[in-house]
């Protein structure tokens, strides 16, 4: 299939559509509203279910009640709209049950903006719903890739029977890409063992995540941690770029990894070997990955639209063995590429510094924002 | 619990409908939860609908709804069954989707929910346990407690200065277009059980036809809450609930006035 | 090779249109390309400005500081983007609303009454066409037909018979030519 110019959030709607999404429940936010009037308009063409419900919490509901019947079900919202999911997240969790939702960041915290930011990332990689259980957290950088993910999330999400959160943001929703889109896939003709459908000629069957006896709880949450093993031992993704040779090194991810990597550029014409690694997986973290990166060069710079959600877990992968120092830009804020290759220099110039935390040193150099 | 085998002298004149499961429920005695239930069990099994119900259980004391009916069942968030249902009947709409949601899931955490289902004129069947009180976590004020009402959290009585007024559910979703058939009905005695029966079924039906959003309000007793025997509360629900509670059809569709049962 | 194309103006002079003909163009002819639009809660009449990259590796950031060209279709646009051009880069200015003349020495300006000859032409949605033909005869991004291409491919289905005037618009733009600053 030849490529077009798509629309990040359009191509995430698409390619669920094409990867067999048989519901999608949603609700208008911005800058993620492309994405539901695209479904809005696309699954009746495809004889497929759409509503837009009442608000978040009753979108997400929806959509624990489609994947209670093993069907191929997603959501998709911003920032606020997915902190009012995430109680039907948990629930989902706990039941055991498969959806993909996407969450185009924008800036916060409450009603913040519309503009695109990463402050979602510790709401989503760490949890945000009570209890205990990890959500599959992919990061696309581009419309390419939101598309592969998005395919992607839905395959995740069956083989282990878990919530898959495409972590995008306005930036990557908003933009126009060529991207090419896979074909459109045959929806499922056979549904899982545990799928509420009906008992028809066989025994019923319930879903629900309750558990009042403690010890069977606990049995539970084993059974999902032990899970969670088996995809961090096998889902694990990232990207590196130019670091072959490269004496310092950026970690970020998203549209904050696309900067990077221009910075990237930009440092090494000017003679600094510098890399980038970008997880693509979120959860599970590269942290091994990471950890040899560490092993490998002089220091590192993490670099976030956040105030430094990810570089808590870059700072427990590297266990203080490579210095890291942190560059974000929040609230909305895009960082430009050369305010990385700025950070990238101050890094190369040393003295390197191993006391102390790197979101403190870089608060000092935000002051003038004080 | 064993069925005693019948001899050939004896008939049986009554007996667990199939669609409820052989489990003790967990319900206080005098509860007319088991009334509902049963009611519900009876007439899935007499339109032949057990292989086609999905039930969405809520949370208050019909947490565990799912497991007395022997048919398949999901359980949901608070107030959220009207969505979820929304979601299963979406993708799989020659099910019979029914959600079964107390006073302070339905008419308080899960008002919009219910609303939105009714507004949508979703294609399921609400069966809404009003009994005046959040049973499960001790009897508190719920949005359906009678003005004066003592409770666990309006220990003075509902002093409706203070606390407002209570909401009289069925009335309120009878307004909305996409609502199809929306009753009220009450558990206290045998002819008004027949008659809250009769409301189920014609509600099955309704959905069964593709008529639209049902619900069945059922007043209920909560013996244990209210601290009353069983027959007090019944007297309680007659003389107290009623009169705010008027029974009767708020909405019935033309298209449901055809359904003869 | 990477040029940063800032295109700014009121919503509704073809401003987001103009930057995915751009983008268009430049994946037909075999680009790495970015359109990314600024967006807020105004919907028409605002401001509306996107940013299209058109680059033969894989694209960065699709913002930068210090874009290549700046197109600005209005007064609002040129104050506050001027300053942000890059050295040696390139600035097309709409003067038919534009009153003032550029400040800026260390850049190339093309001053071009774009609202006139779009209506000299016989509609005024022609504008965006006049200023891109001014952009492209200046800044070896794209040969103008590979525009013209994209032309004929993208413009919606009920403006089919305005594509011969389009393609005047994109001429009659590239006619234009820097102004020495005074």
């Amino acid at each position: 299939m030849a490529k077009e110019m798509m629309k990040g959030n359009e191509a995430v709607a698409e390619a669920a559509i094409r990867a067999g999404v048989q519901a999608y429940f949603g609700y208008p936010i911005t800058p993620q509203t492309e994405l539901l009037e695209w479904m809005s308009r696309r699954m009746p063409e495809e004889g497929r279910a759409f509503v837009q419900a009442e608000s978040e919490l009753a979108a997400i509901n929806m959509v624990y009640g489609a994947a209670c019947t093993g069907r191929r079900v997603m959501s998709s919202s911003s920032s606020p709209g997915v902190s009012l999911m995430l109680e039907g997240i948990s629930y989902m969790a706990g039941t055991e049950v498969p959806a993909v939702i996407v969450d185009v960041m924008r800036g916060g915290p409450g009603l913040g903006n519309i503009q695109p930011s990463q402050s979602d990332y510790n709401q989503i990689v760490h949890g945000g719903g009570h209890g205990d259980y990890h959500p599959i957290v992919l990061a696309p950088c581009s419309v390419q890739e939101s598309i592969d993910l998005t395919v992607l999330a839905f395959d995740l999400a069956e083989k282990y029977r878990s919530i898959v959160i495409i972590l995008s943001d306005g930036s990557i929703g908003q933009m126009m890409e060529p991207a090419e889109l896979p074909p459109m896939m045959p929806l499922k003709t056979s549904f899982p063992e545990w799928a509420v459908d009906g008992a028809a000629g066989r025994e019923r069957r319930f879903l629900s995540s309750i558990y009042m006896d403690a010890p069977a709880e606990e049995v539970a949450n084993m059974r999902l941690l032990n899970r969670w093993a088996k995809i961090r031992e096998n889902e694990i993704r990232y990207k590196e770029y130019y670091l072959d040779d490269a004496e310092y090194a950026i970690v970020g991810f998203g549209s904050a990894g696309r900067v990077a990597l221009s910075a990237v550029r930009q440092a090494r014409e000017m003679g600094i070997k510098v890399g980038l690694l970008r997880p693509i997986s979120l959860n599970p973290f590269p942290v091994d990955a990471i950890e040899a990166l560490g092993k490998r060069v002089k220091g590192i710079l993490v670099v976030e639209m956040n105030t430094g959600q990810m570089l808590d877990d870059v700072l427990l992968a590297t266990r203080g063995k490579v210095p890291v120092e942190f560059y974000g830009r929040t609230g909305g804020v895009i960082p430009f590429p050369d305010e990385v290759v700025s950070a990238v220099q101050r890094l190369a110039a040393g003295p390197i510094v191993t006391t102390g935390h790197p979101r403190d040193r870089w608060m000092k150099f935000m002051s003038f924002l004080n | 619990m064993t069925v005693p085998e019948l001899d050939s002298e004896q008939v049986a004149v009554y007996q667990r409908p199939d669609a409820l499961s052989d489990t003790n429920t967990h319900y206080c005695p005098g509860c007319t939860h088991g009334v509902a239930h049963r009611l519900i069990a009876e007439v899935v099994d007499e339109m032949g609908l057990r292989e086609r119900m999905i039930g969405v259980a809520s949370v208050g004391c019909s947490v565990f709804a799912y497991n007395y009916f022997d048919f398949d069942f999901v359980q949901s968030p608070h107030g959220r069954a009207p969505a979820m249902a929304t979601g299963i009947k979406r993708v799989l709409p020659d099910r019979i989707v029914l959600t079964y949601q107390g006073d302070g899931d339905l008419a308080s955490i899960g008002m919009a929910e219910v609303v939105h289902a009714a507004a949508r004129g979703e294609n399921i069947t609400c069966i809404f346990i009003n009994n005046t009180n959040y049973g499960m976590t001790g009897g508190q004020m719920a949005p359906t407690t009678l003005p004066g009402q003592k409770t666990t959290s309006s220990p003075n009585g509902r002093d409706v200065e203070v606390n407002g007024y209570p909401i009289r559910t069925a009335e309120l979703l009878s307004k909305l277009d996409g609502a199809s058939y929306v009753v009220r009905r009450s558990l206290h005695d045998p002819k008004n059980i027949r008659l809250a029966k009769k409301a189920i079924r014609t509600a099955f039906e309704v959905q069964k036809r593709g008529l639209g959003f049902s619900m069945v309000e059922l007043l209920s007793i909560c013996p244990t809450n209210w601290g009353m025997t069983p027959r007090q509360a019944i007297q309680w629900l007659e003389e107290k609930m009623i009169p705010f509670y008027a029974l009767g059809d708020y909405k019935v569709n033309p298209s449901v006035a055809d359904i003869k049962i | 090779m990477q040029t940063e194309i800032l295109i700014a103006g009121f919503g509704g002079q073809g401003v987001l249109f103009g930057g995915q003909l751009m983008a268009y163009a430049g994946m037909e002819y075999g680009k790495q390309v970015t359109w990314i639009p600024s967006y807020g809660p105004e919907m028409r009449g605002g401001t509306a400005n996107c940013t299209v990259i058109i680059s033969d590796e894989e694209i960065g950031s699709p913002l930068v500081r210090h874009p290549r060209v700046l197109m600005a279709f209005n007064l609002p646009s040129l104050d506050k983007y001027e300053s942000a051009v890059a050295e040696g880069g390139l600035l097309v200015v709409n003067s038919s609303m534009v009153e003032r003349s550029v400040d800026r020495k260390n850049v190339r300006s093309i001053l071009i009454p774009a609202n006139e000859i779009a209506e000299n032409l016989g509609d005024k949605r022609l504008t965006n066409m006049v200023m891109l033909g001014a952009m492209l005869a200046n800044q070896p991004v794209l040969p103008l037909e590979a525009v013209e291409k994209a032309l004929e491919h993208h413009i919606p289905e009920r403006h089919k018979r305005l594509l011969p005037m389009n393609i005047k618009a994109l001429r009659k733009g590239a006619e234009f030519k820097p102004v020495a600053v005074k």
